[in-house]
């Protein structure tokens, strides 16, 4: 038991060095000082609640993505079944029960039909994404698979993932997190944040832009109670922004031939040359650019409205003909609103809509503070740790006092290593190992204490202490680990940083308290080879 | 070299000659903590209500105008807000529940937020935003159920390992113990209406992990006792482990405690919830080591045998065998 060769010395020594070692350069950090470049740099990142900033959680509507799919199909198989030779009709079209069901006019179109439809079904993967059947000779039913619908969900979250990394970074704040949780949640992290709000305007529009033209017959804005009304088929009634003039109204467009937001290449905040009134300019890509041309090539004088995540800001006539694949959207912006607008359209649209469920935020100035004071709690902590070890076991407190800030930095060493986050709560959790870890000091002590009362000489006393003392550390760690496992498991941010330091602070615990006090204690007995034991 | 003894060595307190007051004080004190939770309620923080919480500090030195600033948030017509001094008394949260139709609603809660900001700082030019948290109904649900589910799982995880350690018994008076130090905790929140938060629920279960720190030692020392002293009777040799693990007791408790209250103290106005419950939590898990976790054995009938194997069929043959009795 207290037989230590010198590679076993070597060994320990070069575990706990190696471990305070990568300390530094998080110390040095705090401390503001420079560390060199061309060392390794392993940091303890600070949390939110101790660096201020915001933490955004975002949840899309899973359902939304099901229906939006479930209108892409139709949409599909209504082109494909337009555009066969000769046409198929179709008729009775319903998309109820999260189904998509129709009617081919003639008995005869079947087979054909189901020719064009099938290379749809099957998607473009591995997994079938939908099930066709026809019921009744002509009625076909497609019914999403589950295994589509769920390949559908995840890469309509990946994508909205890297749109709102866009959109945040666009910002220019330094190392934003953005992450997926869950299968239909998004976690935004920004640090050290001026303006929170900033973050939660751009992050919390789906941005779908989208210009549709005005139904010729009904050119005017109809007031949106009698808009209800209108149920001509092939259009949609869409109301007007909150903030236009025309709030309170509708415009009935049609639903399909318009142009959409993800044909654009670039969108610039700007002003109005004539009232200097913030606009959004935008440019086109090669293609939408000329359908744009085309389509006010046709309805000159006819009426599009600018429809942004189904709301119309604006619509305005067809004057003449736009060709350049350029346009300007003005409404009822502000300087700050047209500059999101123009992030958001330049980063694309989401693909479904996001909606925030949390939200923290916490002042860069609180977070400080919290730092400090929270240090300082430390400090006293540990000297009155030490001051009551030392005053009750005199050299043996000495060395639990030794382990015990080799411990700290220890601890802090291997937090830096896997790259963890000191939160808030992370700070309690050093006060608590820092309480704990001496425990077993206390139980190997009394334990050697007791031997020696029992009759035992100095080197059996103390090699029956650290053996007997073992078995309670042992189990008191294993529950303490069972307690911050779940911890873990149970917290998200500042929570899971508490489990962090707790968990590390057992290992570094054991290690410090029981390993290297054990050391030390065998190399004081081997050199002074004492007959009586102060303890 | 030494200058402190605390606890005295060979110390013979009867502490189990006071089990059944003791007990009956126990029972008391968990009803009463559970009658206080039910009655009065916990003062959920957004984390578990849901809503709007904004956390604000005005001039130093000056308490926070908390009767006037509930006045004032509560003429906006978002419902009666909870305004509640924390930490330092210039600071102030400010909580209000989000109408229904703003659930959902991205800009809805911001409005709410930046309204009431303005509001405030309009009338206070000391008035400083420190953060705020928004939680919405359904992100508060989710972690209610985690939180109960973790608290159920770390005490059953924790007695079980107790048991397999142990024996049944200690299984059973380790989820007492806990049983006892997580609702007086919850008791001491429901009584001083301390905001209840996931930082509260994270306490809680670093009590449940570090509270048995020292029943552990007094059941590792009552199995030595069991297999050394196989005649004494129980009372006796619970008294005579829990003396004999007496200074460990305190020291350990002590050493938690020196490390705690400065935190409670002087620490971060933010931490004040966890660092008080841990404090508290701890503080009354000593008392359940002594006074709950090993009383408890009797009652559940450990034996002196309760460490001895079960003879098995051939042992028995070859004692026989032998002609031993």
């Amino acid at each position: 038991m207290l037989e230590f060769p010198t590679w076993k010395k070597v060994w320990l020594w070069g575990i706990t060095l190696a471990a305070i070692v990568a300390a530094l350069p998080s110390l040095f950090n705090i401390a503001n000082v420079r560390w060199p470049d061309s060392l390794p740099d392993p940091q303890v990142n600070l949390g939110l609640d101790l660096a201020g900033g915001s933490h955004i959680l975002l949840e899309a509507d899973t359902s939304q993505v099901a229906s939006q799919r479930l209108q892409n199909m139709e949409d599909a198989v209504r082109s494909a079944l337009r555009s066969a030779e000769p046409r198929i009709r179709v008729g009775d079209v319903s998309t109820r029960d999260g189904r998509l069901s129709f009617m081919v006019e003639s008995p005869a179109d079947v087979d054909r039909a189901r020719e064009e439809i099938l290379p749809l079904v099957n998607g473009s993967g591995l997994v079938r994404e939908w099930n066709l059947e026809v019921v009744d000779q002509t009625r076909f039913v497609l019914t999403p698979t589950s295994a589509g619908s769920e390949t559908a969900l995840n890469s309509a979250m990946d994508s909205a993932r890297d749109i709102i990394d866009r959109r945040v970074n666009s910002l220019g704040t330094r190392e934003p997190t953005i992450i997926r949780q869950g299968e239909n949640r998004i976690v935004v992290q920004v640090p050290g944040l001026d303006d929170p709000d900033e973050v939660k305007e751009l992050v919390g529009k789906t941005a779908k832009l989208e210009f549709k033209l005005v139904d010729p017959e009904f050119q005017q804005d109809l007031p949106n109670e009698t808009a209800g009304e209108v149920t001509k088929v092939g259009t949609q009634v869409v109301p007007y922004a909150k903030g236009t003039p025309q709030e309170g109204f509708s415009v009935v467009v049609r639903r399909l031939g318009g142009i959409q937001g993800d044909s654009l290449i670039d969108a610039k905040a700007g002003n109005d040359p004539q009232d200097n009134s913030p606009v959004v300019n935008i440019t086109f890509d090669a293609q939408g650019g000329s359908r744009f041309a085309k389509l006010s090539a046709e309805n000159v004088n006819r009426r599009f409205a600018i429809i942004l995540d189904g709301e119309v800001i604006s619509a305005p006539n067809f004057n003449e003909p736009i060709y350049g694949g350029q346009a300007q959207i003005s409404g009822n912006f502000t300087t700050e609103s047209a500059i999101a607008l123009a992030i958001q359209l330049q980063s694309g649209a989401l693909p479904v809509d996001l909606e925030i469920v949390e939200e923290r935020t916490v002042g860069p100035d609180l977070g400080a503070d919290s730092i400090k004071k929270g240090l300082i709690a430390i400090m006293i902590g540990l000297f009155a740790v030490i001051a009551l070890m030392i005053a009750t076991y005199g050299r043996f407190g000495l060395y639990a006092t030794y382990a015990l800030i080799l411990n700290v930095g220890m601890l802090f060493g291997i937090m830096a290593i896997g790259n963890t986050t000191l939160t808030l709560p992370g700070l309690a959790g050093f006060v608590i190992t820092i309480g704990a870890a001496v425990d077993a000091n206390v139980l190997i002590n009394e334990r050697i204490a007791e031997e020696r009362r029992r009759g035992r000489r100095v080197v059996a006393a103390v090699e029956t202490g650290y053996k007997e003392a073992s078995r309670a550390i042992y189990d008191a760690n294993v529950t303490n680990f069972i307690a911050g496992v779940l911890l873990f498991l149970f917290g998200s941010g500042p929570v899971r940083g508490f489990a962090v330091v707790l968990i590390i602070g057992l290992f570094t615990s054991v290690f410090t308290a029981v390993t290297l006090t054990r050391m030390w204690v065998a190399g004081w007995l081997r050199k002074a080879r004492p007959n009586e034991l102060v303890i | 070299m030494r200058l402190l003894k605390l606890v005295p060595d060979n110390t013979n307190l009867k502490f189990l000659k006071w089990r059944m007051p003791f007990y009956v004080v126990s029972i008391i004190l968990i009803a009463l903590s559970w009658g206080l939770v039910i009655t009065k309620g916990l003062n959920y923080g957004v984390d578990f209500a849901g809503g709007l919480e904004i956390r604000a500090s005005f001039a130093e030195g000056e308490p926070a105008p908390v009767a006037e600033l509930r006045e004032r948030v509560a003429q906006l017509g978002y419902g009666e807000p909870v305004v509640q001094q924390f930490g330092a008394e210039n600071q102030v949260s400010i909580r209000v529940r989000l109408p229904a139709e703003a659930e959902g609603d991205n800009e809805a809660a911001q409005r709410i937020a930046n309204d009431i900001v303005s509001e405030i700082s309009s009338n206070h030019e000391d008035f400083q935003l420190d953060g705020n948290d928004n939680v919405s109904g359904k992100v508060s649900g989710e972690f209610w159920n985690t939180a109960i589910w973790a608290l159920v799982a770390a005490m059953v995880a924790i007695s079980i390992y107790i048991w397999v350690r142990f024996e049944w018994q200690f299984g059973v008076g380790a989820l007492f113990a806990l049983f006892h130090d997580v609702s007086l905790t919850l008791g001491l929140f429901a009584l001083f209406q301390l905001e209840f938060s996931l930082q509260i629920v994270a306490a809680i279960l670093a009590i449940i992990g570090y509270s048995l720190n020292d029943t552990i030692v007094v059941y590792d020392r009552i199995r030595e006792n069991l297999k050394k002293y196989r005649k004494m009777a129980m009372p006796e040799l619970l008294d005579l482990s829990v003396n004999e693990t007496l200074a460990r007791t305190v020291m350990t408790s002590l050493t938690l405690f020196v490390a705690l209250i400065p935190l409670v103290l002087f620490g971060p106005e933010s931490l004040f919830g966890l660092s008080a419950a841990i404090t508290f939590g701890l503080f009354v898990g000593t008392y359940s080591s002594v006074y709950m976790a090993a009383p408890i054995l009797i009652w559940l009938g450990v034996t002196s045998n309760s460490f001895v194997p079960d003879e098995s069929a051939t042992d028995k043959q070859d004692r026989l065998a032998r002609g031993e009795v």
